[in-house]
């Protein structure tokens, strides 16, 4: 079965699968998870304000992102942000954004939904005796959070929030369908040239699985870790 | 330094909490406050530095209204010390960072100062050798004493006590005792909630005994020890006091 298959093509293309394709999949993976988790955490703060409409505000916001596949968002944001971007600026004709930019920001604001539920989830999981101890030494409500709460709702969801980045690594290569050269993009470019899709792809899947797998195997470890701490 | 008047506080409007509370802690004071538990004492203690807020009379603390919306609160709050019963230190920093965290961001001290006045007051809680630990590797008793030179790091006019003892092992209530038994020599005021009868015949000058939200006894201590005037508060001393 395998005896038509040539896996030189595969060293042949290494050095544009990594250069190119897999740091772009890494500096999308490391830049949206950062922007996700600012966001989110300040969507979660919005949830947890006990203003009434700043909470539904980012509810819905949360909500309605969750609701959409992320393929769609993609898509829609690509062909939108011009437009949007247009009428922001009053600009006589749609501007251009480029591939990558458009992508981070869509990444971020999808990400964004979901890191906002696990620092959510962490900053409620925080006793309520720590900001009142915080308060009471005089801090503010924004350094109670900042120097008391965040830090320790961050530690506590470290893990989660690795395996929610895992999930968006793999989730990057949806950018394909802007022809964005990402791992999985180069990999396909090079597999349609050489008509060598079976070993490109089959490649391809054991490159993210090995990864996804030690990102996963490190957060196992990790979570040992906290609990021993605690 | 304490002025609380006709105070009450209700959780829900069937549920009240405090009920006309009136009382007040001058300065160099150490009173005490006692009671069952769920009579309001840690509420009205909390609503001291507006931890809780309540719904009509009113607190000033130094002649600073707490309940006046104009009120500064983190500043006033950084003037009055608070432990917690269950000692509330920042667990993801170090002992010192501890005492330092708030000297820094609030009273506007330079980490060195912060440090020094830190270390001086671990020193003066026998807890000097600590102070690069985190808080998880201290027993009860020495968190909270920690948690005690971290409200003295403010350098507070006034400190209150919620039930500081009742959280720890029984060997370990003595350690912290001693600390508060040292402040009130030295002339800290002090409100202190706590069924530790011993501490208030050392060095209360009041005892304040609640019962179902409602300040049932106001008496200097040898009064209140030699013969409360209510039968609650009897009650209450005769149980707690037969073991």
């Amino acid at each position: 079965m395998f005896a038509n298959l040539d896996f030189d093509v595969i060293r042949r293309a290494l050095p544009y699968l990594f250069y190119e394709g897999m740091t772009f999949t890494l500096t999308l993976t490391a830049l949206a998870a950062l922007g996700g988790l600012v966001f989110g955490t300040a969507l979660a703060l919005m949830r947890l304000s006990g203003y009434k409409i700043l909470g539904r505000i980012a509810g819905v916001y949360v909500d309605f992102m969750r609701s959409l596949p992320l393929v769609l968002v993609i898509f829609w944001f690509y062909f939108l942000v011009p437009y949007i971007g247009q009428w922001v600026t009053g600009a006589s004709r749609p501007i251009s954004v480029g591939a990558f930019a458009s992508s981070l920001i869509t990444f971020i604001m999808f990400e964004a939904a979901y890191f906002s539920e696990i620092m959510r989830a962490g900053i409620q999981s925080i006793s309520r005796g720590q900001p009142a101890a915080a308060s009471a030494l005089g801090l503010t409500y924004a350094q109670t959070m900042r120097y008391v709460v965040l830090p320790q709702a961050f530690r506590n969801m470290l893990p989660v929030l690795i395996t929610q980045t895992i999930v968006l690594f793999q989730d990057t290569s949806l950018v394909y369908v802007l022809s964005i050269t990402d791992f999985l993009g180069a990999a396909s470019k090079v597999a349609q040239r050489d008509g060598r899709l079976v070993e490109m792809y089959l490649f391809a899947a054991v490159v993210y699985f090995t990864i996804s797998c030690i990102a996963s195997f490190g957060v196992r470890r990790l979570q040992a870790r906290i609990a021993i701490i605690r | 330094m304490i002025e609380i008047s006709h105070v009450n506080k209700w959780y829900s409007p069937s549920f009240q909490v405090l009920t006309d509370c009136t009382t007040s802690v001058t300065k160099g004071e150490v009173v005490v406050v006692c009671g069952p538990s769920g009579s309001g004492k840690s509420t009205l203690i909390k609503c001291v530095n507006a931890l809780e807020p309540f719904q009509s009379g009113d607190i000033s603390v130094d002649g600073t209204k707490v309940n006046d919306p104009k009120t500064n609160l983190p500043k006033l709050r950084s003037r009055v010390g608070m432990v917690f019963q269950h000692f509330e230190l920042f667990p993801h920093l170090k002992i010192i960072d501890n005492l330092c965290l708030a000297q820094q961001k609030v009273l506007d001290r330079s980490r060195d100062k912060a440090m020094a006045k830190g270390m001086q007051l671990l020193e003066r809680v026998g807890l000097k050798e600590q102070a690069q630990k985190y808080p998880a590797n201290l027993s009860g008793g020495q968190q909270q004493r920690v948690a005690i030179a971290r409200a003295l790091a403010m350098d507070p006019i006034v400190m209150l006590f919620d039930e500081p003892t009742s959280a720890l092992d029984p060997e370990m209530v003595s350690e912290v005792l001693d600390v508060m038994v040292d402040l009130a020599h030295e002339g800290m005021t002090m409100m202190v909630v706590t069924h530790e009868m011993g501490f208030a015949r050392k060095v209360a000058n009041r005892v304040i005994f609640m019962d179902r939200g409602e300040i049932v006894e106001d008496a200097a201590k040898e009064d209140f020890f030699g013969k409360p005037r209510s039968d609650r508060a009897q009650k209450f001393l005769s149980k707690i006091l037969s073991h």
